[in-house]
Protein backbone atom coordinates (compact mmCIF):
# COMPACT_ATOMS: atom_id res chain seq x y z
CA UNK A 1 0.00 0.00 0.00
CA UNK A 2 1.29 3.25 0.97
CA UNK A 3 4.50 1.92 2.17
CA UNK A 4 5.50 0.84 -1.63
CA UNK A 5 5.46 5.05 -2.65
CA UNK A 6 9.95 5.62 -2.56
CA UNK A 7 10.05 9.41 -1.66
CA UNK A 8 12.55 11.04 -2.99
CA UNK A 9 14.00 7.85 -5.20
CA UNK A 10 16.94 7.97 -3.68
CA UNK A 11 18.79 4.27 -4.46
CA UNK A 12 21.78 3.47 -1.53
CA UNK A 13 25.18 2.57 -3.22
CA UNK A 14 28.61 3.29 -3.24
CA UNK A 15 29.18 4.05 -6.85
CA UNK A 16 31.45 6.90 -7.44
CA UNK A 17 28.53 8.68 -8.77
CA UNK A 18 27.13 8.34 -5.30
CA UNK A 19 30.21 9.63 -3.46
CA UNK A 20 30.55 13.13 -5.04
CA UNK A 21 29.82 15.93 -3.91
CA UNK A 22 26.32 16.90 -3.80
CA UNK A 23 27.49 20.25 -4.89
CA UNK A 24 29.47 18.84 -7.76
CA UNK A 25 26.19 16.57 -8.59
CA UNK A 26 23.66 19.75 -8.74
CA UNK A 27 26.37 21.96 -10.85
CA UNK A 28 27.07 19.16 -13.41
CA UNK A 29 23.36 18.63 -13.79
CA UNK A 30 22.78 21.96 -14.50
CA UNK A 31 25.72 22.11 -16.44
CA UNK A 32 24.56 19.17 -18.64
CA UNK A 33 21.21 20.50 -19.27
CA UNK A 34 22.43 23.92 -21.01
CA UNK A 35 24.81 21.48 -22.95
CA UNK A 36 21.95 19.71 -24.29
CA UNK A 37 20.14 22.49 -25.30
CA UNK A 38 23.20 24.05 -26.73
CA UNK A 39 23.97 21.16 -29.70
CA UNK A 40 21.45 20.97 -32.70
CA UNK A 41 23.31 18.25 -34.50
CA UNK A 42 23.35 13.92 -34.83
CA UNK A 43 26.90 14.29 -33.53
CA UNK A 44 25.97 16.42 -30.84
CA UNK A 45 23.34 13.93 -29.65
CA UNK A 46 25.05 11.01 -29.89
CA UNK A 47 27.90 12.52 -27.65
CA UNK A 48 25.21 13.62 -24.75
CA UNK A 49 23.54 9.96 -25.29
CA UNK A 50 27.23 8.32 -24.39
CA UNK A 51 27.70 10.56 -22.03
CA UNK A 52 24.32 10.20 -20.21
CA UNK A 53 24.95 6.24 -20.82
CA UNK A 54 28.79 6.13 -19.21
CA UNK A 55 27.33 7.85 -16.45
CA UNK A 56 23.94 5.79 -15.64
CA UNK A 57 26.26 3.14 -15.92
CA UNK A 58 28.67 4.30 -13.17
CA UNK A 59 26.01 4.92 -11.15
CA UNK A 60 25.12 1.21 -10.92
CA UNK A 61 21.48 2.12 -10.59
CA UNK A 62 19.36 -0.77 -11.40
CA UNK A 63 17.82 -0.03 -15.33
CA UNK A 64 14.29 0.25 -13.82
CA UNK A 65 14.90 2.49 -11.18
CA UNK A 66 16.10 4.65 -13.90
CA UNK A 67 13.18 3.94 -16.33
CA UNK A 68 10.58 4.60 -14.07
CA UNK A 69 11.82 7.87 -13.67
CA UNK A 70 10.30 8.02 -17.32
CA UNK A 71 6.83 7.13 -16.72
CA UNK A 72 4.77 10.27 -15.19
CA UNK A 73 6.40 11.33 -18.81
CA UNK A 74 5.23 9.54 -21.59
CA UNK A 75 2.43 11.62 -22.17
CA UNK A 76 4.86 14.56 -22.35
CA UNK A 77 6.82 13.03 -24.74
CA UNK A 78 4.14 11.90 -26.83
CA UNK A 79 2.67 15.35 -26.74
CA UNK A 80 6.28 17.46 -27.47
CA UNK A 81 7.08 14.93 -30.26
CA UNK A 82 3.62 14.79 -32.04
CA UNK A 83 3.14 18.61 -31.88
CA UNK A 84 6.68 19.31 -33.71
CA UNK A 85 6.00 16.67 -35.85
CA UNK A 86 2.67 18.53 -37.58
CA UNK A 87 3.10 22.24 -36.37
CA UNK A 88 6.65 22.81 -37.59
CA UNK A 89 6.90 24.59 -41.29
CA UNK A 90 9.01 22.78 -44.12
CA UNK A 91 8.42 20.55 -46.81
CA UNK A 92 5.11 18.40 -46.84
CA UNK A 93 5.17 14.69 -47.58
CA UNK A 94 1.99 13.85 -45.62
CA UNK A 95 -1.42 15.66 -44.83
CA UNK A 96 -4.82 14.83 -43.47
CA UNK A 97 -7.52 17.39 -42.96
CA UNK A 98 -5.78 20.14 -40.98
CA UNK A 99 -2.30 18.00 -40.28
CA UNK A 100 0.80 18.34 -42.12
CA UNK A 101 3.99 16.31 -41.44
CA UNK A 102 6.98 18.15 -42.50
CA UNK A 103 10.39 16.31 -42.33
CA UNK A 104 11.46 19.22 -40.93
CA UNK A 105 8.84 18.49 -38.40
CA UNK A 106 10.17 15.03 -38.14
CA UNK A 107 13.38 15.88 -37.67
CA UNK A 108 12.90 18.76 -34.95
CA UNK A 109 10.13 16.04 -33.38
CA UNK A 110 12.27 13.31 -33.10
CA UNK A 111 15.80 15.55 -31.48
CA UNK A 112 12.83 17.39 -28.90
CA UNK A 113 12.06 13.88 -27.78
CA UNK A 114 15.46 12.74 -27.49
CA UNK A 115 16.55 15.58 -25.56
CA UNK A 116 13.89 15.40 -23.30
CA UNK A 117 14.39 11.49 -22.72
CA UNK A 118 18.01 12.26 -22.35
CA UNK A 119 17.01 15.55 -19.60
CA UNK A 120 15.01 13.10 -17.50
CA UNK A 121 17.16 10.13 -17.45
CA UNK A 122 20.48 11.88 -16.56
CA UNK A 123 19.29 14.52 -13.97
CA UNK A 124 17.30 12.12 -12.38
CA UNK A 125 20.07 10.56 -11.35
CA UNK A 126 20.76 13.36 -9.43
CA UNK A 127 18.08 12.66 -6.79
CA UNK A 128 18.36 8.57 -7.45
CA UNK A 129 22.35 8.86 -6.50
CA UNK A 130 22.29 11.51 -3.39
CA UNK A 131 20.10 11.38 -0.54
CA UNK A 132 17.57 14.15 0.05
CA UNK A 133 19.51 15.39 3.01
CA UNK A 134 22.70 15.44 1.07
CA UNK A 135 21.19 17.26 -1.50
CA UNK A 136 20.17 20.05 0.20
CA UNK A 137 23.08 20.73 2.08
CA UNK A 138 24.40 21.04 -1.63
CA UNK A 139 21.85 23.42 -2.13
CA UNK A 140 22.62 25.71 1.31
CA UNK A 141 25.89 25.75 0.04
CA UNK A 142 25.54 26.51 -3.49
CA UNK A 143 23.27 29.19 -2.50
CA UNK A 144 25.27 30.42 0.24
CA UNK A 145 27.43 33.23 -1.57
CA UNK A 146 23.52 34.32 -2.58
CA UNK A 147 23.10 35.22 1.02
CA UNK A 148 24.54 39.00 0.79
CA UNK A 149 21.57 40.09 -1.69
CA UNK A 150 18.84 38.24 0.34
CA UNK A 151 18.30 35.04 -0.34
CA UNK A 152 17.54 33.21 2.95
CA UNK A 153 19.84 30.22 2.19
CA UNK A 154 20.25 28.62 5.84
CA UNK A 155 15.72 28.75 6.08
CA UNK A 156 15.57 27.51 2.53
CA UNK A 157 18.04 24.20 3.40
CA UNK A 158 16.07 24.32 6.99
CA UNK A 159 12.85 24.17 5.51
CA UNK A 160 13.26 21.44 2.75
CA UNK A 161 15.28 19.24 5.31
CA UNK A 162 12.29 19.29 7.68
CA UNK A 163 9.40 18.57 5.04
CA UNK A 164 11.69 15.81 3.43
CA UNK A 165 12.44 14.37 7.18
CA UNK A 166 8.30 14.69 7.57
CA UNK A 167 7.37 12.71 4.44
CA UNK A 168 7.76 9.48 5.34
CA UNK A 169 6.30 9.65 8.78
CA UNK A 170 3.45 11.67 8.04
CA UNK A 171 3.21 8.29 5.11
CA UNK A 172 3.36 6.29 7.54
CA UNK A 173 0.87 8.44 9.83
CA UNK A 174 -1.29 8.18 6.49
CA UNK A 175 -1.19 4.90 6.36
CA UNK A 176 -2.08 3.93 10.31
CA UNK A 177 -4.93 6.07 9.95
CA UNK A 178 -6.16 4.86 6.51
CA UNK A 179 -5.85 1.14 7.86
CA UNK A 180 -7.41 2.47 11.01
CA UNK A 181 -10.51 3.94 9.54
CA UNK A 182 -10.53 0.40 7.31
CA UNK A 183 -10.59 -1.67 10.08
CA UNK A 184 -13.73 0.49 10.88
CA UNK A 185 -15.35 -0.03 7.62
CA UNK A 186 -14.33 2.66 5.68
CA UNK A 187 -13.72 2.47 2.00
CA UNK A 188 -11.34 4.95 0.25
CA UNK A 189 -11.46 3.07 -3.30
CA UNK A 190 -15.29 2.91 -4.12
CA UNK A 191 -17.73 5.01 -5.04
CA UNK A 192 -18.25 8.06 -7.18
CA UNK A 193 -15.97 11.66 -6.71
CA UNK A 194 -18.10 13.01 -4.10
CA UNK A 195 -18.24 10.14 -1.92
CA UNK A 196 -14.37 9.40 -1.76
CA UNK A 197 -13.84 13.01 -1.04
CA UNK A 198 -15.95 12.78 1.73
CA UNK A 199 -14.54 10.00 2.60
CA UNK A 200 -11.13 11.05 3.10
CA UNK A 201 -12.57 12.95 5.72
CA UNK A 202 -11.66 10.64 8.49
CA UNK A 203 -8.51 10.53 6.82
CA UNK A 204 -7.39 13.73 6.51
CA UNK A 205 -8.57 15.33 10.26
CA UNK A 206 -6.50 13.08 12.08
CA UNK A 207 -3.71 13.87 9.64
CA UNK A 208 -3.68 17.33 10.17
CA UNK A 209 -4.29 17.19 13.68
CA UNK A 210 -1.18 15.29 14.26
CA UNK A 211 0.93 17.25 11.51
CA UNK A 212 -0.01 20.38 13.58
CA UNK A 213 0.84 17.98 16.85
CA UNK A 214 4.08 17.13 15.65
CA UNK A 215 5.47 20.43 14.23
CA UNK A 216 4.68 21.93 18.14
CA UNK A 217 6.67 19.34 19.15
CA UNK A 218 9.87 19.96 16.59
CA UNK A 219 9.48 23.58 17.14
CA UNK A 220 9.37 22.99 21.00
CA UNK A 221 12.61 20.61 20.37
CA UNK A 222 14.53 22.79 18.28
CA UNK A 223 14.69 25.71 20.74
CA UNK A 224 14.90 23.55 23.57
CA UNK A 225 18.30 22.92 21.80
CA UNK A 226 18.89 26.63 21.20
CA UNK A 227 17.99 26.76 17.49
CA UNK A 228 18.18 29.92 16.40
CA UNK A 229 18.79 30.26 12.55
CA UNK A 230 21.55 29.84 10.70
CA UNK A 231 24.14 31.84 12.01
CA UNK A 232 27.64 30.59 13.54
CA UNK A 233 26.20 26.81 13.24
CA UNK A 234 28.63 24.07 12.45
CA UNK A 235 27.77 20.35 11.23
CA UNK A 236 28.27 16.96 11.76
CA UNK A 237 29.09 16.71 8.21
CA UNK A 238 31.39 19.02 6.30
CA UNK A 239 30.91 18.77 2.79
CA UNK A 240 34.20 18.49 1.22
CA UNK A 241 35.76 18.64 -2.55
CA UNK A 242 37.55 16.09 -3.12
CA UNK A 243 39.91 15.18 -6.41
CA UNK A 244 37.27 13.30 -8.26
CA UNK A 245 34.97 16.43 -7.90
CA UNK A 246 37.20 18.39 -9.36
CA UNK A 247 38.31 16.02 -11.98
CA UNK A 248 33.83 15.33 -12.93
CA UNK A 249 33.42 19.51 -12.96
CA UNK A 250 36.39 19.52 -15.31
CA UNK A 251 34.78 17.06 -17.68
CA UNK A 252 31.35 18.65 -17.13
CA UNK A 253 33.33 21.47 -18.46
CA UNK A 254 34.55 20.06 -21.35
CA UNK A 255 31.34 18.54 -22.41
CA UNK A 256 29.77 22.47 -22.21
CA UNK A 257 33.20 23.24 -24.39
CA UNK A 258 31.92 20.32 -26.78
CA UNK A 259 28.74 21.60 -27.34
CA UNK A 260 29.04 25.71 -27.59
CA UNK A 261 32.35 25.18 -29.84
CA UNK A 262 30.06 22.18 -31.96
CA UNK A 263 27.37 25.04 -32.35
CA UNK A 264 29.60 27.98 -33.46
CA UNK A 265 32.07 26.33 -35.41
CA UNK A 266 29.80 22.98 -37.18
CA UNK B 1 -11.94 -22.22 15.46
CA UNK B 2 -11.87 -18.38 15.31
CA UNK B 3 -8.71 -17.39 13.41
CA UNK B 4 -5.97 -19.62 11.78
CA UNK B 5 -2.90 -18.85 10.30
CA UNK B 6 -0.79 -21.02 8.15
CA UNK B 7 2.76 -20.45 7.20
CA UNK B 8 2.54 -16.58 6.83
CA UNK B 9 5.40 -14.92 5.46
CA UNK B 10 4.98 -11.30 4.89
CA UNK B 11 7.65 -9.25 2.94
CA UNK B 12 7.58 -5.05 2.93
CA UNK B 13 8.62 -3.77 -0.63
CA UNK B 14 9.60 -6.83 -2.01
CA UNK B 15 11.83 -6.16 -4.48
CA UNK B 16 13.24 -3.03 -3.98
CA UNK B 17 16.53 -2.49 -2.14
CA UNK B 18 14.11 -1.18 0.84
CA UNK B 19 12.76 -5.56 1.10
CA UNK B 20 12.40 -6.01 4.45
CA UNK B 21 10.87 -9.53 5.77
CA UNK B 22 8.60 -9.03 8.98
CA UNK B 23 6.81 -12.56 9.40
CA UNK B 24 8.65 -15.62 8.03
CA UNK B 25 6.86 -18.72 8.30
CA UNK B 26 4.25 -18.45 11.54
CA UNK B 27 1.57 -20.55 11.62
CA UNK B 28 -1.24 -20.43 14.91
CA UNK B 29 -4.32 -20.54 15.98
CA UNK B 30 -7.04 -18.59 18.00
CA UNK B 31 -9.90 -20.15 19.26
CA UNK B 32 -13.08 -18.64 20.27
CA UNK B 33 -13.07 -16.98 23.50
CA UNK B 34 -9.41 -17.23 23.98
CA UNK B 35 -7.49 -14.49 25.67
CA UNK B 36 -4.33 -14.52 24.09
CA UNK B 37 -1.25 -12.40 24.90
CA UNK B 38 0.71 -11.68 21.63
CA UNK B 39 4.48 -10.46 23.33
CA UNK B 40 8.18 -9.36 21.41
CA UNK B 41 10.34 -7.23 21.04
CA UNK B 42 9.70 -3.66 18.78
CA UNK B 43 10.50 -4.87 15.59
CA UNK B 44 9.63 -8.47 16.14
CA UNK B 45 6.21 -8.39 13.57
CA UNK B 46 3.65 -7.81 16.13
CA UNK B 47 1.75 -5.64 14.91
CA UNK B 48 2.20 -6.80 11.24
CA UNK B 49 0.81 -10.13 12.54
CA UNK B 50 -2.47 -8.98 14.02
CA UNK B 51 -2.60 -6.88 10.59
CA UNK B 52 -3.46 -9.93 9.20
CA UNK B 53 -6.45 -11.29 11.56
CA UNK B 54 -8.62 -8.75 9.68
CA UNK B 55 -7.66 -8.28 5.98
CA UNK B 56 -5.80 -5.14 6.14
CA UNK B 57 -2.46 -6.80 5.19
CA UNK B 58 -2.07 -9.58 2.31
CA UNK B 59 -0.10 -12.20 2.84
CA UNK B 60 3.11 -12.68 1.09
CA UNK B 61 3.26 -16.33 1.19
CA UNK B 62 0.54 -18.56 3.34
CA UNK B 63 -3.05 -18.22 4.78
CA UNK B 64 -5.66 -16.21 6.80
CA UNK B 65 -8.37 -18.38 7.48
CA UNK B 66 -11.08 -16.58 10.39
CA UNK B 67 -14.20 -18.60 10.82
CA UNK B 68 -13.60 -20.54 7.74
CA UNK B 69 -13.16 -17.75 5.36
CA UNK B 70 -10.02 -17.71 3.51
CA UNK B 71 -8.95 -14.05 3.10
CA UNK B 72 -7.36 -14.83 -0.01
CA UNK B 73 -10.36 -15.82 -1.33
CA UNK B 74 -12.20 -13.31 -3.75
CA UNK B 75 -15.32 -14.13 -2.69
CA UNK B 76 -14.61 -13.02 1.31
CA UNK B 77 -16.06 -9.67 1.91
CA UNK B 78 -13.69 -8.05 3.45
CA UNK B 79 -15.38 -5.52 5.55
CA UNK B 80 -17.51 -8.50 7.03
CA UNK B 81 -13.95 -10.06 8.53
CA UNK B 82 -13.66 -6.64 9.59
CA UNK B 83 -16.70 -6.33 11.14
CA UNK B 84 -15.61 -9.42 12.92
CA UNK B 85 -12.51 -8.96 13.87
CA UNK B 86 -11.85 -5.66 15.66
CA UNK B 87 -8.82 -3.88 15.64
CA UNK B 88 -7.56 -1.25 18.14
CA UNK B 89 -4.62 0.07 16.71
CA UNK B 90 -1.84 2.07 19.46
CA UNK B 91 -2.46 5.26 20.48
CA UNK B 92 -6.19 5.00 18.62
CA UNK B 93 -7.71 8.18 19.87
CA UNK B 94 -4.77 9.81 17.31
CA UNK B 95 -7.92 8.56 14.55
CA UNK B 96 -10.57 10.71 16.22
CA UNK B 97 -12.07 12.86 13.59
CA UNK B 98 -15.68 13.24 13.86
CA UNK B 99 -17.39 16.46 15.85
CA UNK B 100 -18.97 14.47 18.65
CA UNK B 101 -18.13 11.32 20.66
CA UNK B 102 -21.49 10.22 19.00
CA UNK B 103 -20.70 10.64 16.08
CA UNK B 104 -17.27 8.79 15.50
CA UNK B 105 -18.66 5.84 17.64
CA UNK B 106 -20.96 5.36 15.13
CA UNK B 107 -19.14 5.90 12.13
CA UNK B 108 -18.18 1.92 12.22
CA UNK B 109 -21.60 0.85 12.77
CA UNK B 110 -22.85 3.56 9.59
CA UNK B 111 -20.27 1.67 7.69
CA UNK B 112 -22.27 -1.46 8.00
CA UNK B 113 -25.62 0.19 7.32
CA UNK B 114 -27.03 0.75 10.59
CA UNK B 115 -29.10 3.87 11.39
CA UNK B 116 -31.49 5.21 13.94
CA UNK B 117 -32.15 3.73 16.84
CA UNK B 118 -30.17 0.10 15.94
CA UNK B 119 -27.63 2.42 15.63
CA UNK B 120 -28.09 4.57 18.96
CA UNK B 121 -28.15 1.35 20.67
CA UNK B 122 -25.07 0.42 19.39
CA UNK B 123 -23.11 3.09 20.25
CA UNK B 124 -24.88 3.53 24.15
CA UNK B 125 -23.72 0.20 24.92
CA UNK B 126 -20.54 0.08 23.23
CA UNK B 127 -19.98 3.58 25.42
CA UNK B 128 -21.29 1.52 28.57
CA UNK B 129 -18.61 -1.58 27.34
CA UNK B 130 -16.09 1.01 28.11
CA UNK B 131 -16.94 2.88 31.20
CA UNK B 132 -17.85 6.10 29.59
CA UNK B 133 -21.35 7.90 30.24
CA UNK B 134 -23.65 7.96 27.07
CA UNK B 135 -25.79 10.65 28.24
CA UNK B 136 -23.39 13.78 29.52
CA UNK B 137 -20.34 12.63 27.07
CA UNK B 138 -22.74 11.27 23.62
CA UNK B 139 -22.42 15.31 22.34
CA UNK B 140 -19.54 16.38 24.17
CA UNK B 141 -16.09 16.67 21.35
CA UNK B 142 -13.93 14.16 21.48
CA UNK B 143 -11.03 16.57 21.52
CA UNK B 144 -12.09 18.25 24.39
CA UNK B 145 -11.56 14.95 26.43
CA UNK B 146 -8.65 13.16 28.76
CA UNK B 147 -5.97 11.24 26.87
CA UNK B 148 -7.80 7.64 29.00
CA UNK B 149 -11.42 8.95 27.88
CA UNK B 150 -10.13 9.43 24.15
CA UNK B 151 -8.55 6.10 24.22
CA UNK B 152 -11.92 4.71 25.56
CA UNK B 153 -13.99 6.63 22.96
CA UNK B 154 -11.69 5.25 20.37
CA UNK B 155 -12.02 1.82 21.76
CA UNK B 156 -15.89 2.04 21.58
CA UNK B 157 -15.44 3.05 18.30
CA UNK B 158 -14.87 -0.65 17.66
CA UNK B 159 -16.52 -2.35 19.83
CA UNK B 160 -19.74 -0.47 18.46
CA UNK B 161 -19.24 -3.02 15.44
CA UNK B 162 -19.73 -6.13 17.93
CA UNK B 163 -17.21 -7.59 16.86
CA UNK B 164 -16.45 -11.32 18.17
CA UNK B 165 -12.37 -10.92 18.14
CA UNK B 166 -10.77 -7.88 19.42
CA UNK B 167 -7.65 -7.27 18.83
CA UNK B 168 -6.39 -4.39 21.18
CA UNK B 169 -2.54 -3.45 20.14
CA UNK B 170 -0.90 -1.50 23.44
CA UNK B 171 -4.16 -0.85 24.61
CA UNK B 172 -2.19 0.89 27.25
CA UNK B 173 1.23 2.96 26.31
CA UNK B 174 1.57 6.25 27.54
CA UNK B 175 -1.51 6.02 30.11
CA UNK B 176 -0.79 6.84 33.57
CA UNK B 177 -1.05 4.23 35.99
CA UNK B 178 -4.33 4.51 37.22
CA UNK B 179 -6.04 4.87 33.61
CA UNK B 180 -4.14 1.68 32.62
CA UNK B 181 -5.54 -0.48 34.97
CA UNK B 182 -8.87 0.88 34.56
CA UNK B 183 -8.50 -0.24 30.38
CA UNK B 184 -6.88 -3.55 31.52
CA UNK B 185 -9.75 -4.09 33.89
CA UNK B 186 -12.36 -3.60 30.95
CA UNK B 187 -10.33 -5.39 28.43
CA UNK B 188 -11.10 -8.18 31.32
CA UNK B 189 -14.55 -7.90 31.93
CA UNK B 190 -15.18 -7.39 27.90
CA UNK B 191 -13.53 -11.42 27.95
CA UNK B 192 -15.19 -12.62 31.04
CA UNK B 193 -18.89 -10.82 30.36
CA UNK B 194 -19.27 -10.54 26.72
CA UNK B 195 -17.05 -13.35 26.00
CA UNK B 196 -15.37 -12.03 23.33
CA UNK B 197 -12.01 -13.53 21.71
CA UNK B 198 -9.58 -11.31 22.63
CA UNK B 199 -5.74 -10.94 21.73
CA UNK B 200 -3.46 -8.21 23.68
CA UNK B 201 -0.51 -7.22 22.62
CA UNK B 202 1.79 -6.12 25.04
CA UNK B 203 5.20 -4.75 26.19
CA UNK B 204 4.50 -5.52 29.81
CA UNK B 205 5.03 -9.10 31.30
CA UNK B 206 2.97 -8.14 34.49
CA UNK B 207 -0.11 -7.55 32.24
CA UNK B 208 -0.26 -10.34 29.83
CA UNK B 209 0.34 -12.12 32.96
CA UNK B 210 -2.32 -10.96 34.43
CA UNK B 211 -4.55 -11.28 32.13
CA UNK B 212 -4.37 -14.07 29.67
CA UNK B 213 -4.22 -17.29 29.08
CA UNK B 214 -2.28 -18.69 26.73
CA UNK B 215 1.09 -16.57 25.24
CA UNK B 216 2.57 -15.95 21.78
CA UNK B 217 6.51 -14.55 22.03
CA UNK B 218 7.77 -13.02 18.39
CA UNK B 219 11.49 -12.60 17.55
CA UNK B 220 12.34 -11.43 14.53
CA UNK B 221 9.08 -12.28 12.35
CA UNK B 222 9.18 -15.69 14.13
CA UNK B 223 6.89 -17.37 16.40
CA UNK B 224 9.63 -18.56 18.79
CA UNK B 225 7.18 -19.74 21.88
CA UNK B 226 3.71 -20.38 22.65
CA UNK B 227 1.68 -21.96 25.23
CA UNK B 228 0.08 -20.79 28.46
CA UNK B 229 1.23 -18.40 30.82
CA UNK B 230 2.52 -20.13 33.14
CA UNK B 231 4.71 -22.21 30.31
CA UNK B 232 5.97 -19.38 28.59
CA UNK B 233 7.46 -17.62 31.78
CA UNK B 234 8.76 -20.64 33.13
CA UNK B 235 11.52 -20.47 30.09
CA UNK B 236 12.58 -17.12 31.59
CA UNK B 237 16.07 -17.77 30.34
CA UNK B 238 15.27 -18.14 27.12
CA UNK B 239 12.85 -15.01 27.05
CA UNK B 240 15.73 -12.87 28.11
CA UNK B 241 17.98 -14.31 25.43
CA UNK B 242 14.94 -12.99 23.45
CA UNK B 243 15.54 -9.32 24.63
CA UNK B 244 11.74 -9.74 27.03
CA UNK B 245 11.51 -10.20 30.83
CA UNK B 246 9.57 -11.98 33.45
CA UNK B 247 6.80 -10.25 35.64
CA UNK B 248 8.63 -8.86 38.43
CA UNK B 249 6.88 -11.26 41.10
CA UNK B 250 7.62 -14.66 38.85
CA UNK B 251 11.54 -13.09 38.81
CA UNK B 252 11.11 -12.34 42.94
CA UNK B 253 10.00 -16.26 43.26
CA UNK B 254 12.81 -17.28 41.05
CA UNK B 255 15.37 -15.55 43.08
CA UNK B 256 13.93 -16.93 46.30
CA UNK B 257 13.88 -20.79 45.36
CA UNK B 258 18.25 -20.03 44.89
CA UNK B 259 17.95 -19.75 48.41
CA UNK B 260 15.26 -22.05 49.10
CA UNK B 261 14.62 -25.12 47.66
CA UNK B 262 10.83 -25.52 48.56
CA UNK B 263 9.48 -22.07 47.15
CA UNK B 264 7.09 -22.18 44.22
CA UNK B 265 8.26 -20.75 41.10
CA UNK B 266 5.42 -20.63 38.82
CA UNK B 267 3.74 -17.53 39.89
CA UNK B 268 2.22 -14.82 37.78
CA UNK B 269 0.73 -12.56 40.07
CA UNK B 270 0.85 -10.50 43.68
CA UNK B 271 -2.03 -12.44 44.81
CA UNK B 272 -0.21 -15.80 43.88
CA UNK B 273 3.10 -14.89 45.26
CA UNK B 274 1.56 -13.97 48.40
CA UNK B 275 -0.17 -17.00 49.06
CA UNK B 276 3.13 -18.45 48.19
CA UNK B 277 5.52 -17.06 50.62
CA UNK B 278 2.97 -17.14 53.21
CA UNK B 279 2.31 -20.96 52.46
CA UNK B 280 6.33 -20.85 52.10
CA UNK B 281 7.28 -19.27 55.98
CA UNK B 282 4.58 -21.19 57.32
CA UNK B 283 5.88 -24.12 56.99
CA UNK B 284 9.19 -22.92 57.71
CA UNK B 285 7.80 -22.26 61.02
CA UNK B 286 6.35 -25.42 61.64
CA UNK B 287 9.21 -26.85 60.97
CA UNK B 288 11.35 -24.57 63.96
CA UNK B 289 8.21 -25.19 66.00
CA UNK B 290 8.48 -28.97 65.44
Amino acid sequence: MLKDITIGQYVPGDSIIHRLDPRTKILAAIIFIFALFIVTDLAGYIVMTLFSVVIILLSQIPARFVLRGLKPLYYILAFTILLNFFLTPGRVIWSWWFLRLTQEGIRQGLFMGWRLLLLVLTTSLLTLTSSPIALTDGIERLLNPFRRIGVPAHELAMMMTIALRFIPTLLEETDKIMKAQMARGADFDTGNIIQRARGMVPLLVPLFISAFRRADELAMAMEARCYRGGEGRTRLKQLEMARRDYLALALMAAILAFAVGERLWL
Amino acid sequence: MSIRIEKLTHIYMPNTPMEALALEDVSLEIEDGEFVGLIGQTGSGKSTLIQHFNGLLKPTSGKVIVDGLDLADKDTSLKEVRRRVGLVFQYPEHQLFEETVFADIAFGPRNMGLGGEELEERVREAMEMVGLDYATLKDRSPFELSGGQMRRVAMAGVLAMKPKTLVLDEPTAGLDPRGRDDILQQIKELHQRFGMTVVLVSHSMEDVARLVDRLLVMHRGKLVLAGTTREVFAQADYLRQLGLGIPQVTELARRLREHYDSMRVDILTIEEAHQAISAFLGQKRGKVHA
